[in-house]
């Protein structure tokens, strides 16, 4: 439907609201990365299948829907009944034909599929009753979900495209950038600059051209929380990047995504057409004046690209190398015109400040830093996921109650935050409010979202090491401090895990660190030396256990540890066949033998042993 | 015009200049690697950094790369303060454990006391130092023949591909601006080779000495409006002529 003007936006939204009341019950099935990966494409095809079967009388395929990212990825593929919010879990092709049994044609539920609450050891029914989910505050990604991905009803029903509506007929593009300020929105990729004052210096600007870009280039390790926004909710991202556009005067936009989203490049793709033919995006906007476009521009994967200045030379074609921004990208950017340049989840945030207004914004969080974060909640923790949370939530809330805790009840160790450019906080910081000031006083950085918790069979030398590792790829090898400097940290790092440190190493790489930070060109340079910083920090002592006793005290670097079999060995004969050197000999139900020349410490054997029968010391 | 001070000295400077124009002009020594006048400046050596400040910013400094920084109103600058002198050292000390073999880098490292490195030596080190002159200079005579390619500690300067570059000329920027003579080309008779590319000469026809490509030559003329018999001469015959015209032209005045 093509919209003319605000009101026949009013209509349509109404009309949807009215068509999706007559659906009594919703399947809601998680097409989220983590789901998918676990065969929620087949869970779809079954369910549809299924329904054209049994034609229950009242129901369609129109109920069915494949949503964005649920959350709840260590329980996936997700299936969710509405509106009761029944929530079924680790669902597999086989169920489909119960659940439609059950569960639609009839009120039952199915135990077996429930989430089961570890600490109490009870199912719960509903979604909002566990705690995962009853200690987030869904914003930015309550839509996910809850709609079909790609489908502008669904997101005109949520009351989609409001705001902009709101924007092009009520507001000056000047009210439009005061309301985002006064919100307080800081930006989501990890500086947490403010968004407003970001536009107001862009709009400022005298140029025939403004741009406009959204940084999809979600590089950190572990992170996923605008893959899933890009792919569950592409419209809420183009609204944001179409209300921006308007506040800065601008009338062509770029996102930025790499190429190892697939799925969001395709959504987006989709979704920036569906805006197309609905008047939504292009010329004259919802019939008024205002016109804007976006183009797709996609990544190959450089981490270095979501970096603004590299990123805008890779989006116009050239090496993604930054550049120094003496001169700031708001001012000369993209083609040396002045250019927004936010990250995804900020954008999403935009249409929900523009429709509940800046003040119901800003009661969200802590003062300096209002509204939420998403993060994706991995490592060792019991519930991995995609979450949102109140910002000034402590970390503590967010491992334990939304995380339910370490894996086997381990001890907790370390959280990274903030990726490569981040730090590692110990459990002295767990009471730490999660807010962009709180982690950067700590060492760390607020990051885009990603954590990584850590129990104590972590080794935190290898932790930097692995960062450092990372980035002496995936720096872009233009400025010397950068490409060499932490080549030589990673270096010395390795010089550490493998017990030839000596402690003067360890000075060696503070020094060398600063230098790193002052010396560097761009905030990849400038924080890579975080993570060892931050473990040097908290964690002396087991670099000191490294260098001194020659000893990992994790167990994880393999030329310090030895693995040896105990007398707990029942002769299973599990461990025999996982060594890939078969060093292990032995024969069933006698204790087995571990020839020390030939291990290579993989560690292979550690994980198939039931027993608790191999040592690692 | 702008005021600011340097090293305690008050100087002017025009507003917008690099703040490394300014110092070189005022003889001040800061050394570059990556600086090319005739280039963008780029920033990547970053061994002009300085320290800078304003009376305004309560005691707090910054670091900077004054090839890119554009001179202020009130700009307290130190070119060799503790700090900037020791990152001045450590980036040496880099290079060196990375480029060991280069008479250029041990040089300029010696220069600032650093004899040996005190880093762990790279294996495979040679000794281009990613300055970028070569391929921001291949850019600005619009051949884009080169680039760098990679990223990261293994990024390194090549042809598109690692391939015969298509659009290089053979005309030898890159070799003679490359501040560690890393790029090899070589002459053999009728031919120059560079980028694994072999290239024709030109023959001067006065004195049968080799000029430059013909490749070059053509794209002189092509995009430069200069008759392609301009480059059928070398140099030395071009000025030999010229001396020749103006003797004469100096006899038919004398005669007049």
């Amino acid at each position: 439907m093509y919209l003319d003007n605000p009101q026949q936006l009013i209509d349509w939204h109404d009309k949807i609201i009215a068509k999706q009341k007559k659906i009594k019950k919703k399947i809601l099935v998680c097409c989220g990365p983590g789901c998918l990966a676990n065969g929620a494409q087949d869970i779809i095809e079954r369910f549809k299948t299924v329904l054209k079967e049994k034609k229950i009388s009242g129901f369609t395929v129109d109920a069915l829907k494949e949503t964005g990212c649920h959350g709840f990825c260590e329980q996936g593929p997700l299936v969710v009944i509405e509106p009761k919010g029944l929530y079924y879990t680790k669902v597999k092709v086989k169920d489909v034909e119960d659940i439609i049994e059950q569960s639609i044609k009839n009120d039952k539920t199915i135990d077996r599929l429930l989430y089961n609450d570890p600490q109490t050891d009870k199912k719960i029914e509903k979604y909002q009753d566990i705690n995962f989910y009853s200690h987030q505050k869904k914003i930015v990604l309550n839509n996910l979900g809850n709609i079909n991905q790609c489908n502008i009803e669904d997101y005109i029903a949520n009351d989609g495209y409001q705001a902009l509506s709101k924007a092009l007929t009520s507001m000056s593009p000047q009210r439009v950038i005061d309301t985002v300020t006064k919100s307080g929105l800081r930006g989501r990729g990890g500086a947490g600059f403010p968004t407003g004052r970001k536009w107001a210096t862009c709009r400022n600007v005298e140029s025939d051209v403004h741009y406009v870009i959204c940084n999809g280039d979600e590089g950190d390790p572990g992170a996923f929380m605008d893959r899933a926004l890009m792919e569950g909710d592409p419209f809420s991202v183009l609204e944001g990047m179409t209300i921006a556009a308007f506040a800065v005067g601008a009338k062509q936009g770029y996102i930025y995504v790499r190429e190892e989203y697939p799925l969001a490049v395709v959504n987006l793709q989709k979704a920036i057409e569906i805006a197309h033919e609905n008047g939504l995006l292009g010329d004259n906007i919802l019939g008024t004046d205002f016109s804007f476009n976006i183009k797709i521009s996609r990544g190959a994967g450089a981490f270095v690209c979501g970096e603004s200045s590299a990123l805008m030379k890779s989006v116009a074609g050239e090496v993604g190398e930054p550049r120094a921004k003496y001169i700031r990208s708001v001012i000369k950017g993209l083609y040396d015109k002045p250019t927004v340049l936010n990250n995804v989840e900020t954008f999403a945030n935009v249409p929900i400040i523009i429709r509940k207004g800046a003040s119901w914004y800003n009661k969200i969080g802590t003062p300096k830093n209002s509204g939420t974060k998403a993060f994706s909640l991995v490592g060792k923790v019991r519930n991995t996921g995609l979450i949102e949370v109140a910002m000034g939530t402590t970390l503590r809330e967010i491992i334990y109650d939304i995380g339910g805790g370490i894996i086997d009840g381990r001890p907790f160790k370390a959280v990274q935050t903030g990726g490569p450019s981040g730090g590692c906080l110990p459990a002295s910081k767990l009471d730490l409010p999660v807010d962009f000031d709180s982690l950067k006083e700590a060492g760390s950085m607020m990051g885009s979202g990603g954590m990584i918790v850590m129990d104590d069979r972590t080794c935190m030398v290898d932790v930097a090491k692995y960062f450092l590792g990372f980035l002496v790829n995936e720096s872009c090898g233009k400025c010397v401090p950068c490409r060499e400097g932490l080549y030589q940290l990673h270096a010395l790092t390795v010089k550490v895990s493998e017990g030839k440190a000596e402690e003067a190493d360890l000075e060696k790489m503070e020094k060398l660190s600063e230098m790193v930070i002052i010396g560097s060109l761009c905030g990849l340079g400038k924080s890579g030396p975080n993570p060892l910083l931050s473990t040097i920090k908290y964690f002396r002592d087991e670099y000191m256990a490294h260098i001194r006793d020659k000893r990992c005290p994790a167990g994880v670097c393999r030329a310090l540890i030895t693995y040896k079999i105990t007398d707990a060995c029942t002769g299973c004969m599990a461990c025999i066949a996982p060594c890939p050197t078969h060093a292990i000999t032995g024969k069933k139900n006698e204790r087995h033998v571990l020839d020390q020349k030939l291990c290579t410490k993989c560690g292979a054997c550690f994980a198939v042993c039931r027993y608790d029968a191999i040592l690692v010391s | 015009m702008v005021n600011l001070t340097i090293n305690g000295r008050i100087v002017q400077a025009k507003e917008g200049e690099m703040l490394l124009t300014v110092l070189r002009r005022e003889k001040i020594d800061v050394p570059a690697l990556c600086h090319h006048d005739a280039v963008e400046p780029f920033g990547a050596c970053r061994l002009c950094t300085v320290e800078i400040t304003k009376e305004d910013w309560n005691g707090h400094s910054n670091y900077v790369t004054s090839c890119l920084y554009p001179v202020e109103e009130g700009l307290i600058v130190s070119t060799h303060s503790p700090k900037v002198n020791e990152l001045r050292k450590t980036i040496l000390d880099l290079f060196l454990a990375r480029h060991p073999n280069s008479p250029e880098v041990r040089q300029l490292a010696a220069d600032y006391g650093v004899l040996k490195t005190s880093y762990e030596t790279v294996v495979d080190g040679n000794n281009c130092i990613l300055c970028g002159i070569c391929t921001r200079i291949c850019d600005a005579m619009g051949f884009h023949a080169i680039s760098t390619v990679g990223r990261g500690h293994g990024k390194e300067v090549a042809p598109p591909l690692h391939q015969v570059p298509p659009d290089c000329v053979g005309c030898l920027a890159c070799a003679k601006n490359c501040p560690t003579h890393y790029i090899e080309y070589i002459f053999d008779n009728n031919y120059l080779t560079i980028w694994d590319k072999k290239f024709e000469l030109m023959t001067c026809s006065r004195c049968g000495k080799k000029t430059i490509t013909k490749e070059f030559a053509e794209y002189l003329s092509k995009n430069r409006d200069i008759p392609i018999s301009y480059f059928e001469i070398c140099d030395e015959c071009h000025r030999k002529e010229l001396a020749a015209t103006m003797g004469q032209i100096t006899s038919w005045e004398r005669e007049a």
